[in-house]
């Protein structure tokens, strides 16, 4: 993924309200197609595309959404340099709903997540500039009837050398409008790049200091009611009977919306919905799952787990290799399902009319919310209007739509426009988690501790056989045993294998980091019990397995360096080590640095974090992310948990979920390997690599190897 | 009947006394900067000043605000402090998604017009109840300290 077809189609046409468009088509389109789309946009659709006003406004159309990861910035930087525009002179409109039109290379679906933007996008933006500006350079030299050579572009004006004659791009916008599109365009030599790799100053923050950014919960529309809901607390329970005489006779309160399985108050104000919805009293039906507990969970993964699973890689003969081996190493690891915890609760407002529905929310995937509402309403998709708005924080958790449908529901039945907003409570208990996984791992080791043989085995339920069944391809889930399938170390016999199991009791889906971050915890925190069992140096025994991967050899040797791993670890502290490479193509390596009180707790002093993602576009934004993104796995790591009883989720608020506060938060430092490979995602990694750094330092301070998260319950219990 | 002193302009709004301040703000009066994050006083994205001290909105009866001078996100970049806080957020890109930089603004500028030089420990103590899931902490205490550099130069150059 990543590369665009060569016969990609790029078109351009009037834009409707005068001026000049351009658009690309990231499929294989046949070429007979083109003709057709030229001065129109239906009938030829782009992925994407750029409006020049003639007025000389630059748009560019995003199917990217922003949700605190800078890509309202990164994305017009590419198309900036080509362009050859200054950034603060592209505006930005959000592309509407629709995978075939805005859908993903490689994914066929108009999403923000899996740290793709950057990586998928980063040629087509540079070409869609380049192509741009040639046509305008070309339409210059037409009007002086000079050779096109002679002309440059910079700075959204078209210069003609020899004489010095200018023209802006709104002058010539029309006319490049009937040009022909250019087959080949060259890109800039990165070299020449004037704006990707160099810090810019994000464009969605003024508004994000003085209170004026929309987020989805901020909605106001006229008759607009409020309303807050408790669903089944159990996965698939439903409503037995409802006692709403109390909630009815408080103030403000207008409806109570009864559904199968779930039962929401409609109010004038959310202090009022709240109130009512507290002054419920709903009988469940609790179902299958209203007898689970987390115990449960773990038992049917380890008795999956002694089942042989689906060979991922299998690298010689890793079974023979480990069974006749003398020196062998085996393990357990754990990891419990997670809460996104997004500061912005769930919310989704919703005005369904007998021929329209329109939606108003914050989503990481439009495409879904669209065809969510829809659904309900029986509505044709081109009905279905949806308007985005600003994240506040996603992680994986608005790639999930299921709040949509429930909102649409509950909007059926009450008269106007209806904003429905989550309860933190609601929030946590009706999460999407982070799946449970299993692992079990063994490795063998030859007379000089080097291991000879490795087997993974991976036991978790399958997302993308739910969320992108197209993806979930001969029982492997891609994302599941993402990182473990792509084991850099050299070892001459490794399988790899994943075992489906899914668990009926929560939902599981995307939290950030995704598969790798369990992954790489597990891969990582085995690879310092084989080094500790080899009596070998944590770096120097990976280092020496790291030939074959240069780069990973690379971000390995400069976190060590800048961690100064050679220098004496401050009394009563143990630093520990760990390095990433997964399906985002960025290298990572991480030092941590952390010391345990007595009574099991962890404090986390230093991280030092190197990071080779090949081509930066904006390395501020980079350090930023891996910075958060230490951060979130940080929280993850030491107390992340969400467990059940009776099939409810025991947490439920910010004193139960603990997650990493500012007094909490270690020094930490980025450094970027700065090089020219494909450029890889920055999202997530930072999250991915942390787990395992803490839990080899905890191992290093304490002696103590854990194997199952979240790291303080074990210490405490341990 | 509730009158309240907002931003310097008076509003009254037909709210019951223990209605909480946020909701006041947000649905009854539009005034959105404030967040919304947990409800009970646990993540500071409601965070507003009430005669200058950082106060949690969400948990903050109206009546008991009745009489003081509320400030919000909307009007803190009228104060000095409060601009200098909002710059120095924009100078070190402090911001990533944006939901909780409300409240972290607002505790923020109550911890430097009381205290002009903050220690870090002066910053633990003020910040820690303001929760951030992008994880901005490490900019957070930066650009704090950035904000607290700026009256000692201003004076410096007056």
């Amino acid at each position: 993924m990543g590369q665009m077809s060569r016969r990609q189609l790029l078109f351009a046409g009037a834009a409707a309200g005068g001026g000049f468009l351009l658009g690309w088509h990231l499929d294989a389109l046949p070429r007979a197609l083109a003709p057709t789309a030229r001065g129109s946009q239906s009938g030829f659709a782009p992925n994407a595309f750029i409006r020049i006003g003639s007025d000389g406004r630059v748009t560019l159309i995003m199917n990217q959404v922003e949700m605190g990861q800078g890509t309202y910035t990164s994305m017009p930087m590419l198309l900036a340099e080509e362009l050859e525009v200054g950034l603060d002179q592209v505006h930005l409109e959000h592309a509407p709903p629709d995978d075939k039109l805005y859908g993903l290379p490689g994914f066929g679906i108009q999403v923000t997540g899996a740290s793709t933007s950057v990586r998928l996008l980063y040629e087509p933006l540079r070409r869609a500039g380049a192509t741009a500006r040639s046509m305008l350079v070309a339409a210059a030299a037409q009007t002086w009837n000079v050779d096109v050579a002679s002309c440059r572009a910079q700075k959204g004006v078209v210069t003609h050398t020899p004489t010095g004659r200018k023209l802006a791009y709104g002058a010539l916008a029309d006319k490049a409008a009937t040009l022909a599109v250019p087959e080949n365009v060259a890109l800039k030599d990165p070299k020449d790049f004037k704006l990707i790799g160099k810090p810019a100053k994000r464009l969605d923050t003024p508004a994000k200091v003085n209170g004026t950014a929309q987020y989805g919960i901020d909605i106001r529309l006229p008759g607009m009611k409020i309303a807050t809901v408790a669903a089944s607390p159990v996965v698939g329970g439903k409503v037995i009977d409802v006692d709403d005489s109390k909630a009815k006779a408080i103030k403000g309160v207008r409806q109570i919306v009864r559904l199968d399985d779930a039962v929401a108050v409609v109010a004038d104000h959310m202090w009022a919905a709240k109130q009512g919805l507290k002054a419920l009293v709903i009988r469940w039906d609790d179902g299958p799952n209203g007898t689970i507990s987390t115990d449960d969970v773990v038992q049917g993964l380890a008795a999956a787990s002694q089942k042989q699973g689906v060979i991922v890689r299998n690298d010689g003969d890793a079974p023979s290799a480990l069974a006749g081996a003398p020196n062998k190493i085996e393990s357990v690891y754990d990891v419990p399902f997670l809460a996104h915890a997004a500061l912005e609760p769930i919310n989704c407002t919703v005005h369904v009319t007998p021929d329209r529905c329109e939606v108003w929310t914050g989503s990481q995937i439009l495409p879904r919310v669209q065809a969510g509402a829809a659904k309900v309403t029986g509505l044709p998709p081109e009905k279905v209007v949806v308007h985005n708005y600003y994240l506040g924080g996603a992680f994986g958790r608005r790639l999930e739509v299921d709040y949509v449908p429930q909102a649409v529901r509950i909007a059926q039945q009450v008269e106007g426009p209806v904003k429905v907003i989550w309860t933190r409570e609601e929030d946590i208990q009706h999460d999407v988690y982070r799946p449970h996984y299993y692992d079990r791992i063994s490795a063998a080791l030859d007379a000089r501790g080097r291991p000879i043989a490795w087997m993974h085995r991976i036991v978790g339920p399958s997302i993308f056989a739910r969320w992108a069944p197209p993806i979930f391809k001969d029982g492997i889930d891609a994302d599941a045993v993402d990182s473990a399938e792509q084991l850099l170390y050299d070892i001459p016999a490794i399988r790899v294998e994943y075992v489906r199991h899914e668990e009926p009791v929560v939902n599981t889906g995307f939290w950030r980091g995704v598969g790798n971050t369990h992954n790489n915890f597990v891969i990582e925190s085995f690879m310092d019990e084989l080094a500790a069992a080899a009596k070998q140096d944590p770096v120097a025994y990976r280092r020496a397995l790291l030939n074959k991967s240069p780069r990973a050899k690379a971000v390995l040797d400069a976190a060590a360096q800048a961690a100064g791993w050679e220098t004496p670890v401050p009394e009563g502290r143990g630093r520990g080590v760990s390095v990433l490479y997964c399906s985002w193509g960025s290298f990572l390596a991480q030092v941590a640095e952390v010391s345990v009180s007595k009574d099991g707790e962890v404090r986390v002093h230093r991280v030092v974090c190197a990071v080779d993602c090949g081509i930066v576009v904006n390395p501020d934004t980079v350090k930023a992310q891996i910075e958060g993104g230490i951060i979130f796995g940080i929280s993850g790591a030491l107390w992340g948990e969400v467990t059940l009883k009776n099939g409810r989720v025991e947490q439920s608020n910010f004193h139960d979920v603990r997650v990493m506060r500012i007094n909490e938060t270690p020094k930490i430092e980025v450094h970027l390997v700065r090089n020219l490979e494909a450029p890889g995602g920055i999202g997530e990694p930072g999250t991915s690599v942390t787990g395992a750094a803490l839990a080899n330092a905890v191992f290093a301070a304490t002696g103590k190897r854990i194997r199952k998260l979240p790291l303080e319950n074990q210490l405490r219990s341990a | 009947m509730v009158t309240l002193k907002i931003n310097g302009k008076s509003h009254t709004v037909d709210a019951s006394p223990d209605m909480p301040l946020l909701w006041v703000l947000r649905d009854l009066l539009g005034m959105n900067g404030t967040k919304f994050g947990c409800g009970v006083a646990l993540c500071g994205a409601c965070t507003v000043h009430l005669d200058g001290i950082p106060r949690r909105a969400c948990v903050m009866p109206v009546s008991a605000a009745v009489g003081h001078a509320i400030t919000t996100i909307e009007a803190i970049g009228d104060t000095p402090i409060g601009k200098k806080v909002q710059q120095a957020w924009l100078s070190l890109e402090v911001v990533q998604c944006g939901y909780c930089q409300s409240g972290q603004i607002m505790a923020a500028s109550a911890l430097l017009a009381k205290i002009p030089a903050p220690t870090d420990t002066d910053i633990d103590q003020a910040m820690s109840g303001n929760i951030c899931r992008c994880g901005t902490y490490p900019r957070i205490r930066e650009a704090i300290k950035q904000a607290a550099h700026k009256p000692a130069t201003a004076r410096k150059e007056g």
